[in-house]
């Protein structure tokens, strides 16, 4: 199916801007599945929300949230590096970013 | 009252066919169990989803990409449990990342539904529901972000609980849509989901959405008494394409309600069409920017890293995320990306505020709504897995709730003549989760629709 909004090239922009490569195949998947979905989702544009505010947050009642400029406990370095796919030391080993 | 080792038992026999849990550790619950500590949940079985983490504890969320995680600390749900007494009984299967509304996405595969193992259980809670109405445990944690404890709940039987936006700390919940998530409790019964709120409830200053509303007893609300309540009929839920055993399930129990002295109101919220839609642009929208976080680097699954830093990443999430994750990934960064943003995200934004304003203009006439949770009984395995768009729009009941941030309930109200189970959602203002339990606990008090037991083939 083909949508105005949709063709390969925005998907696989969209996937650049995810981090993420898509295989030919898979383009046309989510080219396909994605342009089904939009049509669908396009319904909203008959709905008039001119100075209607934009709800973030469904619940009021909430307010800015100060507290003391204290130092409280955190992670130990051992804790916060125990799920580290590669530790170098006391720090997160990745791959060289710079020659 | 059953003990631990009952549901030990139960899970040893029945668990190869249901394929509920997803981590599970006898030595650690006959521990928990010999430490015998005191509290409200003194030696109850509990098990939650595997999004919220317990310290030490594998905490996957069904996720390749998360596959050996085991997170420094609790989360705040899981520090008043263990300080409740509770014996934490394992992780709980879902939909990876809770996208989906069947547990179908899990990287684990489905849990099966108990009533009819050829079914789904629902999601994304779909672990949680089934463990409970199979016996295995005494209460389960889900979350909720569009329906994802409500759902399960009634297609596997059980009573599901999404609290008030804001009511229940999200410290430690793995996010996914953070203006929509919500953990609430998986029961067998409405008094254990009161007793079970009352533990988890509460104000608590390291989540900046959870707000401070007093300590309250929810089991004082639990009251045989429905005379005078007025519930809300909303027309827009008893359309054409539910299914008739739904319908006529709804029908007798609204019947039931008024035989026990509630007062029914017509009403309309006209905008519920919309909601699906509107979820679909939010949810997946602050869904691929909280996984922008999964990148190979703190933790979680590393990809290659020959090609340097970018490609690294890219590896790592294409290995690790399964295909409605990244399905997901791709719509929110299209609805989120410079020239849509204002369109879709924006404009959906806005719709959520008129779906909020249908909900404030109901509850001017009426105490509490009454609605099914799920248009249809569970639906077999791998019968919409291809098709996102109906997998999706089997949630528009579910769905206004959480962009209004209001409670819902859902508990059984029925079986089809194929002995599936059909749930009822009663919705509220928000933080009155107290006429949710009136309502629920007078209304299975007159039914024994929660003392059925599956019969596991």
């Amino acid at each position: 199916m083909e949508n105005k909004l949709l063709n390969e090239s925005i998907v696989r922009r969209v996937a650049t801007l995810s981090r993420l490569s898509l295989s030919d195949e898979v383009v046309n998947m989510y080219l396909s599945q994605l342009a089904v979905i939009l049509d669908h989702i396009n319904e909203l544009s008959q709905l008039d929300t001119s100075g209607c505010e934009p709800t973030s947050h469904a619940v009021s009642g909430v307010k800015d949230v100060f507290r003391e400029d204290v130092v409280r406990p955190s992670l130990s370095p051992d804790e916060a590096l125990k799920n580290a796919p590669k530790r170098i030391g006391d720090f997160f080993g990745v791959p060289k970013i710079l020659e | 009252m059953k003990t631990y080792k009952d549901h030990l038992k139960r899970i040893e026999e029945f668990e190869p066919k249901i394929r509920s849990f997803v981590s599970f550790d006898k030595e650690k619950i006959e521990a928990q169990a010999a430490a015998k500590k005191d509290g409200p949940l003194a030696g109850v079985p509990v098990a939650v989803k595997d999004n919220i983490c317990v310290k030490d504890e594998l905490t996957t969320c069904a996720s390749r990409i998360l596959e050996n995680f085991r997170p420094p600390y609790d989360a705040a749900v899981i520090e008043r449990l263990k300080g409740a007494g509770a014996i934490l009984f394992g992780k709980l299967n879902m939909d990876e990342f809770a996208f989906g509304s069947s547990c179908e996405t899990s990287c684990y595969g489905p849990t099966k539904n108990p009533w009819d193992t050829a079914r789904i259980p629902g999601g994304s809670s779909g672990g949680a529901a089934a463990a409970v109405a199979s016996g295995f445990v005494q209460m389960a944690l889900g979350s909720d972000t569009g329906g994802s404890i409500r759902q399960p709940a009634a297609l596997c039987g059980v009573v599901g609980l999404k609290p008030t936006y804001g009511c229940v700390s999200r410290y430690g919940l793995i996010a996914f849509a953070s203006s929509l998530d919500q953990i609430g409790p998986i029961t067998k019964n409405v008094t254990d989901s009161a007793r079970m709120l009352n533990v988890i409830a509460g104000h608590d200053d390291r989540d900046s959405t959870s707000i401070d509303n007093g300590k309250v007893d929810y089991t004082k609300a639990l009251v045989k008494d429905v005379k005078g309540l007025k519930i809300g009929i909303p027309k827009e839920y008893f359309i054409s394409g539910i299914d008739p055993e739904v319908e006529a399930a709804m029908k007798r129990s609204i019947g039931i309600f008024k035989d026990l002295g509630c007062q029914t109101v017509d009403i309309s919220l006209p905008h519920t069409k919309y909601a699906v839609s509107c979820y679909y642009i939010i949810a997946p929208a602050e869904a691929s920017s909280n996984l922008g976080r999964y990148d190979g680097v703190q933790y979680g699954l590393r990809g290659d890293e020959a090609g340097g830093m970018i490609s690294m990443y890219i590896d790592s999430r294409n290995k690790g995320f399964g295909q409605e994750a990244k399905r997901r990934i791709l719509l929110g960064t299209f609805s989120l990306s410079s020239g849509y943003y204002d369109a879709y995200y924006l404009k959906a934004q806005r719709v959520r505020t008129k779906i909020k304003e249908d909900f404030t203009e109901a509850f001017k006439k009426c105490d509490c709504i009454v609605t099914p949770t799920s248009p249809t009984p569970a639906f077999k395995i791998g019968e919409k897995i291809n098709d996102p768009l109906a997998m999706y729009l089997s949630d528009i009941f579910t769905i206004p709730a959480n962009m209004a941030g209001i409670p819902g309930i859902s508990i059984p109200c029925g079986f089809t003549k194929n002995n599936l189970p059909i749930g009822m959602q009663i919705l509220g203002k928000h933080f009155d989760e107290e006429t949710l339990f009136r309502s629920a606990y007078t209304f299975e008090q007159n039914t024994d629709y929660h003392l059925k037991e599956p019969v596991i083939l």
